[in-house]
């Protein structure tokens, strides 16, 4: 970007920023869902440069977050057996599990990888013939698609020794089940650009329809970010609850159509568990019947066991909105991102590590 | 996790595209996101597209930006 650009666009924020002062009356609670939104706001300074009476919190929109310590647990004990190779996204390696953690294990030997793709997940496969390849699934409605995809193409070219240990969600009944709880209090929601390019508007019309709150799926450059908080503002001063759509360049009224397709299917929702928020119904997604063959958790028999999150961590309540990363007793004493206890140190997307590496202080 | 990258789709080959990210080109899966040409501007995320980018919405992005400062340039003016 060019000095001239940056200026212009320095300009537009502080004028934004005038803008949004303006509309701010009393305490205003905003919760950002995605993590990616959490680093961008970090990034740009805004959370800084907001007016006074206006709160932005972070919400369970890191799938590395929200994975529960016992289905680390299960990837660890899958890697573990002899002739698997477990593949994974890179900020899962860090995660603790109750004794190890992906890393450590690939210390002692085991053969765990980082892929930046699922396809490279089909690759490894093709190539590697003699080993019983498993995919760890995290992500959420962005990834699903491209993770279902991949699934469909591995049986299509008749890959018979790929699995996938299943551990991605679903936003939506996540933030039916924060509202639900009723224990945090959140005046609008700065929604997913990326989960809302797949999904599209409608399965978040219940935030307005049922809570009467306000939502609007927000782009992640800075000025994206100030739009959507301007364009809630003004709904909350013109008394409107209603889904509006900031970030149109690329997200649809209908979603991506052709990817909702191929990832219902290959997979459907289940009740699954979500650290700090416990089980939600229709939460998560599970390989189809179709599918099952490809299930790391049923052919390798190696069920979800429910582990207890590290003593003294808050993750499972930051997620919520409930406490703030300097509201942890662990935060930057025993928690850091050279030593992580929770999951919110480790991931880049986390709301410790935003915390950690900007430097914030409220 | 959820980052999307914008690039621009250089050539299509079957199902995937060489797409150009500022400089560096990768290949990209087209399996969820068919519809597009040379030119267009793809949403890429871990190794698919996942939307095209629509050039009008885009614009019309900074037009709305442009007419938020103007109505804000106006009412200063105003007041002064």
């Amino acid at each position: 970007m060019n000095q001239r650009k940056r200026i212009h666009e320095g300009d537009r924020a502080s004028i934004m920023l005038k803008e949004i002062s303006a509309l701010v009356d009393g305490h205003i609670r905003l919760m950002e869902v995605c993590g990616t939104h959490t680093v961008s706001i970090f990034r740009s300074g805004i959370r800084s440069l907001l007016p006074k009476g206006l709160e932005l919190i972070s919400g369970p929109g890191c799938p590395v977050c929200v994975t529960p310590v016992g289905e680390i647990d299960r990837a660890i004990a899958l890697a573990q057996i002899q002739d698997v190779t477990l593949l994974t996204f890179g900020d899962l390696m860090r995660v603790p599990g109750t004794s190890s953690s992906l890393n450590q294990e690939r210390a002692v030997g085991r053969d765990i990888r980082v892929v930046t793709s699922p396809l490279d997940a089909l690759e490894i496969a093709q190539g590697e013939p003699q080993r019983r390849i498993i995919f760890f699934a995290v992500g959420f409605e962005t990834t699903s698609p491209a993770i279902a995809a991949a699934v469909r193409e591995a049986r299509r070219k008749r890959i018979a020794n790929l699995y996938l240990l299943c551990s991605q969600r679903l936003i939506p009944p996540a933030i039916r089940a924060l509202l639900s709880s009723r224990s945090v209090k959140i005046d609008g929601f700065i929604l997913p650009g990326h989960v809302s390019v797949i999904i599209g508007k409608t399965p978040y019309s219940f935030i307005a329809r049922e809570f009467s709150l306000m939502g609007v799926i927000t782009g992640f450059e800075a000025l994206d970010i100030l739009e959507g908080v301007y364009m809630l503002l003004r709904q909350k001063k013109e008394g409107r609850s209603e889904i509006e759509v900031q970030y149109t360049r690329v997200v649809k009224e209908e979603g991506n159509r052709l990817a909702l397709e191929i990832m219902e299917e290959v997979f459907e929702p289940f009740d699954a568990r979500w650290r700090g928020l416990g089980v939600i119904p229709e939460s998560g997604l599970t390989l189809r019947e179709e599918f099952k063959e490809m299930d790391a958790a049923l052919v390798f028999d190696i069920p979800y066991e429910d582990r207890k999150d590290p003593p003294g961590c808050l993750c499972g309540q930051i997620l919520q909105g409930l406490k703030r990363p300097l509201d942890c007793p662990l935060f930057d004493t025993r928690c850091t991102p050279e030593n992580p206890v929770g999951p919110c140190m480790v991931s880049s997307e986390g709301s410790c590590a935003a915390f950690h590496k900007y430097g914030a202080s409220t | 996790m959820c980052l999307g990258v914008p690039g621009k789709v250089a050539s299509i080959q079957g199902d995937c595209a060489e797409v150009d990210f500022g400089g560096i080109r990768r290949t990209v899966s087209l399996l969820i996101c068919p519809d597009v040409r040379e030119g267009d501007y793809v949403l890429v995320h871990v190794g698919f597209a996942i939307q095209r980018l629509d050039e009008e919405e885009a614009l019309e992005t900074l037009n709305l930006f442009e007419e938020i400062e103007r109505s804000y340039r106006e009412s200063t003016e105003e007041d002064t």
